[in-house]
């Protein structure tokens, strides 16, 4: 088995030097630097893995690690789970385009842990075993459940699974330039080599590396953003406000509203809401989704049946809460930093959603696009950007692969009745199918927008899961028939609202929208003819001729874009509208979830439920038994 | 496997327990007043700065206005909720069910 993980580490580092450079935010000359770093890390995961694979020995080492992991590395761990790159480049990036809004949204990334501390982590760590349908289980009818928990789990992986794989693949592309394709691949093998041959032991370890590098970057480059105002918050802001990069951004965002203002007043306005949530119930749906969804994803909930005791489960949501909390009050600083040293208007040309606001602080940081030093930290960052990638995939793909093997195979199929030999097999097949799937999807997915995807995983997570995990645990009338239903509306509620949603592609507003562009630029264009004939200096001349070649390409853009609407007329549902005008369902798709377990137990009579709610609820209130069961 | 192994446990005895009602009335309360009140004061943000515009603005200390602090604020609950919890679950739950843990061994058959 060992030879075949160095077969793997030879594949895949053979993947990643493949010259299949195209252009990326690192220059030519420095790439090696960032392959030497990626190079570096990767042997590193990779010894992990190694002495990993020794322990891997049962089921419970495979899914859980043996209940062996103490709280403090199952809180790093649970950050580096959590940490994924939407959140660690994605608020940065928002924060370096639209200021406080990008900050207000990391709020509700940390709120979350509170809902999981306070009712989730101990309760799950005390009743449940392996898996999210173990705790739906233990009181309800066991097929019934594990069948409708273990499809849940496998959708909302497979949606956070897609936007992470896309996700990863845009991203190392743009670093560094590889392609698509390779990076997708690269990905998907080294997480099926962690996965499959270390197990949780090598995923939790892969995680808490992950962490520990993307602190010290954080911390670093905070450290170079903030020495220059003496460590003053004040002062700090000041610069953001006085920048007029940042000013110019507020004008642009604001148009003629911004007519009246002064520079002064624009900077200022970086620091106040509006510029990025338009409307207000949208963003509280958001926040729901965040708050009470975080608490019902799977590869979240798995990593508290791998600590020993309620104790230790709690001790780990609170390093991670600090971590994780830590974290996003950094991303403060690298995104209004980014602000100011590289300036949206550049980042935006990069990436127009800000991805890479802390990849190329990194960069100004150490030197800029020319230096040494710039490369180098440039090339950690992205770095670490990939290995957050690994790692939160390798932790999505086991939550999904202990859903199939062990809940529909082993719970469903075989009802139970496996020796130790086959459950590992059957978890080790299920991560194979898994994580090919991943890599198929990812490159299937290439092009698509898969930014509403992570959101429609929340959504999901917090209409379905959610209500039943929490209802189960603490409402004494919760049966197999609210557990059912509330599995089948919470799912359905929030995927359908989301496919009628402003989410979606309408043909004819995309059209409008795109026919406004080309209307505007026209008239644009004429302006700049003007000016051309008008200009009298060359320098002039020449600015007037770019300004008209930008412009002309923005029109033509435009053009390709409504020849490729064509005459379609309506959305992948048929509509020419949206039916729901909210981007994220929570706000109706939760409480649809609750009052579908309240309805469902209330119309269907199970003994077993009533009967084993005694055991359930003085199990998951005091650990008896729980300690036990995980020294085995 | 543990299962095949677990020994029988009178569930209902030690529900019926006035330590196990203490234990459990006094989590509820706690926890239920921490959940509820996390929950309201996350959503003053959004929909403070959504509806209050004028007032997020209000610069209290150079360019740091109240949004800003509230926004910092709201980490500081959130860890200080962490905190308060766990202090009185690593003191007093825990005691409380450590004693219901002894307990079950004597009621049960645990070997």
């Amino acid at each position: 088995m060992n030879r075949l993980l160095a077969f793997g580490l030879l594949a895949a580092l053979a993947a990643v030097s493949v010259p299949a450079l195209a252009q990326g935010a690192v220059h030519e000359e420095f790439r090696w630097l960032t392959f030497v770093v990626f190079g570096a890390i990767i042997a590193l995961t990779m010894y992990v893995t190694f002495l990993a694979a020794k322990r891997v020995k049962s089921a419970a080492d495979f899914y859980t690690a043996g209940g062996g992991v103490s709280g403090l590395q199952n809180g790093w761990a649970i950050a580096g789970d959590y940490l994924s790159a939407a959140s660690f480049l994605g608020i940065a990036g928002l924060i370096s385009l639209y200021g406080y809004d990008g900050f207000m949204y990391s709020v509700g990334w940390l709120v979350a842990y509170i809902t999981v501390l306070l009712v989730i982590a101990e309760p799950c760590r005390n009743i449940g075993k392996y898996t999210l349908a173990d705790i739906l289980a233990y009181r309800n009818n066991p097929k019934a459940t594990r069948i409708v928990g273990a499809i849940s789990v496998i959708t909302v992986s497979t949606f956070y699974l897609t936007a992470q794989m896309v996700g990863g693949g845009v991203l190392v592309k743009t670093l560094i330039g590889i392609d698509y394709e390779i990076s997708v691949v690269v990905v998907g093998i080294l997480m099926l080599g962690y996965v499959l041959f270390g197990g949780m032991v090598a995923t939790t370890w892969v995680q808490i590396i992950k962490a520990i590098l993307l602190v010290i970057a954080s911390i670093l480059l905070v450290m170079f953003v903030w020495t220059p105002y003496g460590f003053s918050l004040p002062a700090f802001l000041q610069a953001v406000v006085g920048d007029a990069k940042v000013q110019a951004q507020v004008a642009a965002l604001l148009g003629d509203a911004a007519r009246n203002m002064t520079p002064e007043q624009l900077g200022q306005r970086f620091l106040e809401p509006g510029l990025y949530f338009k409307a207000p119930i949208d963003q509280i749906s958001l926040g729901m989704a965040l708050v009470f969804g975080t608490a019902g994803l799977p590869h979240i909930l798995m990593r508290f049946f791998t600590v020993p005791t309620a104790k230790e489960a709690r001790k780990s949501v609170i390093w991670a809460m600090a971590i994780i909390g830590g974290f996003y009050v950094l991303t403060l600083f690298l995104g209004m930093g980014a602000a100011i040293d590289v300036g949206p208007a550049q980042i935006r040309a990069i990436d127009p959603g800000g991805n890479m606001a802390a990849p190329l602080l990194a960069q100004y940081v150490g030197g800029g696009a020319d230096s040494m030093l710039g490369n180098l930290f440039l090339a950690f960052v992205a770095a670490v950007a990939f290995a957050t990638i690994v790692a939160v995939v390798a932790g999505l793909v086991l939550a999904a692969a202990s859903a199939m093997a062990h809940d529909l195979y082993v719970g469903v199929i075989r009802s139970g009745h496996v020796t130790a030999m086959e459950q590992v097999r059957a978890a080790r097949i299920a991560t194979v199918f898994v994580g090919a799937v991943a890599i198929v999807i990812g490159i299937l997915a290439k092009g698509q927008n898969v930014a509403h995807l992570v959101a429609l995983a929340f959504a999901v997570a917090s209409s379905a899961n959610f209500p039943c995990v929490l209802l189960t645990l603490y409402w004494k009338r919760c049966n197999t028939g609210g557990i059912v239903l509330g599995m089948i509306v919470g799912t359905l509620a929030a995927i359908l609202l989301v496919l009628v949603s402003p989410n979606m592609t309408y043909p004819l507003a995309a059209k409008a929208a795109q026919e406004k562009i080309v209307a505007t630029q026209t008239a644009n264009l004429e302006r700049l003819q003007g000016e051309l004939a008008a200009a009298g200096e060359p320098a002039a001349q020449e600015k007037a001729q770019a300004a008209i070649a930008a412009a002309e390409k923005v029109k033509a853009l435009a053009e390709a874009r409504i020849r490729e609407i064509g005459d379609a007329r309506t959305s992948l549902m048929g509509l020419e509208k949206p039916l729901f005008e909210l981007r994220n369902p929570g706000l109706v798709s939760i409480p649809l979830g609750f009052l579908a377990v309240v309805l469902g137990s209330l119309l269907y009579r199970d003994r077993r439920s009533e009967e084993m709610w005694g055991e359930l609820y003085v199990r998951q209130n005091t650990g008896i038994l729980a300690a036990k069961a995980s020294a085995h | 496997m543990a299962e095949a192994t677990v020994p029988r446990i009178d569930w209902q005895a030690i529900e019926r327990d006035p330590r196990f009602h203490a234990l459990h009335t006094r989590k509820t309360r706690f926890l239920w007043g921490l959940m509820v009140f996390s929950i309201v004061f996350y959503f003053l943000l959004p929909i403070g700065a959504a509806y209050t515009p004028g007032l997020f603005a209000t610069r209290v200390w150079g360019p740091v206005n109240v949004g800003l602090l509230f926004a910092l604020a709201e980490f500081v609950v959130a860890w200080s909720i962490a905190f308060v919890y766990s202090r009185r679950a690593n003191t007093e739950f825990d005691a409380m069910a450590d004693e219901l843990v002894r307990e079950a061994e004597k009621i049960g058959g645990w070997p």
